[in-house]
């Protein structure tokens, strides 16, 4: 349940920044998470909900923009879209992929009032 | 809830003793009050554009500086609970004991039992009992290091909390991550669990000693952890017998030589 953890610490960096801003709520939060980052996003939804509670950020509405994953053959130096851990190169079917994108775990913005 | 270790549950949930200790809360600390003057009126974006998980990276960047001020090369054990962790640890310590001096943090949700274990090899141990929580992260390493107090040039081997999801998320500052996986638990894990075997650097394959009684295929193993990941290096053993270590002590030996050459 990891999700939790990380459901706090967003939780405790967006509150620190409104407070920065003198704000006095927090509506809403947009969060990048990469499609390979191993999170579950229902489960992050839920203790986003429980981890706000009593916070300037409770009853927050948290998006979610997905970012899509990307690979690199070290075989052929294609890169690729990739949505799991287990693809193998569309080109040469090598799987020495290295993934480049995807892994991503960031905090886009804020509304506050 | 605790902001300032990130666990997930209250501040006195994670408890960090030596084998012996009595029981001690973790940290105390004031959570702020989100009393403040309001000057603002109407909504607006603001952006943040930072790492969700960037306090306990920067923490782990932290742990690792002391490291290797220190020339302490640490490694930071995964797996699912019952791959044989602890065995291979005391294994290792008893082995290589006159080579190296071994220090040893050890994860758990409950009970003192693994520090006692290691504690018979006589070398310095603390434990991390997490509570309910189901990982290990940079900070409770950084309190943990405090109370361990490692020698310069030395081994710190983290036993992180036996769960092959959480712990591949929370950088602790470690040299490598190692992934264990025993013969007893299929040999289609990588598949199943990629994120862990995806940011490991070796596998562990244990309790080869097992193999003539179980449906196990190495190979296959191998090779779909390779897909995962194809930077893995791979040791078979079995911690029990002894069996293929001398292999691992090479790779431990050959890594630890590298780091004091630095």
């Amino acid at each position: 349940m990891h999700e939790m953890s990380i459901a706090i610490n967003v939780v405790d960096i967006i509150t620190k920044q409104a407070q920065a801003e003198n704000a006095k709520k927090i509506n809403e939060v947009d969060l990048e998470i990469g499609v390979l980052a191993g999170v579950m996003v229902e489960s992050l939804q839920f203790c986003f909900e429980a981890a706000c509670k009593d916070t300037m950020a409770e009853d927050a509405k948290m998006t979610i923009i997905d970012v899509p994953g990307k690979g690199k053959c070290l075989d052929c130096n294609k890169t690729f879209s990739i949505d799991t851990y287990l693809a193998p190169c569309p080109n040469c079917q090598s799987f020495s992929v290295d993934i480049i994108q995807g892994r991503e775990m960031k905090i886009r913005s804020i509304n506050i009032d | 809830m605790c902001d300032t270790c990130g666990c997930g549950q209250p501040e006195t949930s994670v408890t960090i003793r030596k084998p012996g200790d009595t029981e001690e809360h973790s940290h105390k600390h004031a959570h702020a009050d989100h009393q403040h003057h309001h000057d603002q009126q109407h909504s607006r974006k603001i952006a943040i554009e930072e790492d969700v998980l960037s306090k306990n990276n920067l923490l782990a960047e932290r742990n690792r500086g002391y490291f290797e001020g220190k020339g302490i090369f640490t490694l930071n054990l995964v797996s699912s609970p019952g791959s044989g962790k602890t065995t291979l640890l005391e294994k290792t310590i008893n082995d290589l004991h006159d080579d190296f001096n071994f220090c040893v943090i050890e994860g758990d949700q409950q009970t003192m039992r693994d520090a006692e274990k290691i504690q018979s090899t006589g070398v310095p141990v603390v434990q991390i009992n997490t509570g309910t929580g189901c990982h290990l992260d940079a900070n409770m390493i950084h309190r943990a290091v405090k109370k361990l107090s490692p020698q310069n040039n030395s081994i710190l081997l983290i036993e992180n909390v036996g769960n092959l999801v959480c712990p591949a998320m929370f950088d602790l500052g470690e040299h490598h991550k190692i992934v264990i996986i025993s013969i007893t638990e299929g040999d289609d894990k990588p598949h199943k669990y990629p994120t862990m075997f995806s940011v490991a650097d070796v596998c562990i394959i244990n309790k080869t000693d097992l193999l003539p009684y179980v449906d196990f295929d190495i190979n296959k193993c191998k090779e779909y952890a390779l897909q995962v990941n194809h930077h893995l290096s791979f040791f078979e053993l079995s911690a029990k017998t002894g069996s293929g270590m001398d292999q691992w002590y090479d790779w431990l030996k050959d890594k630890v030589s590298h780091q004091m050459a630095l």
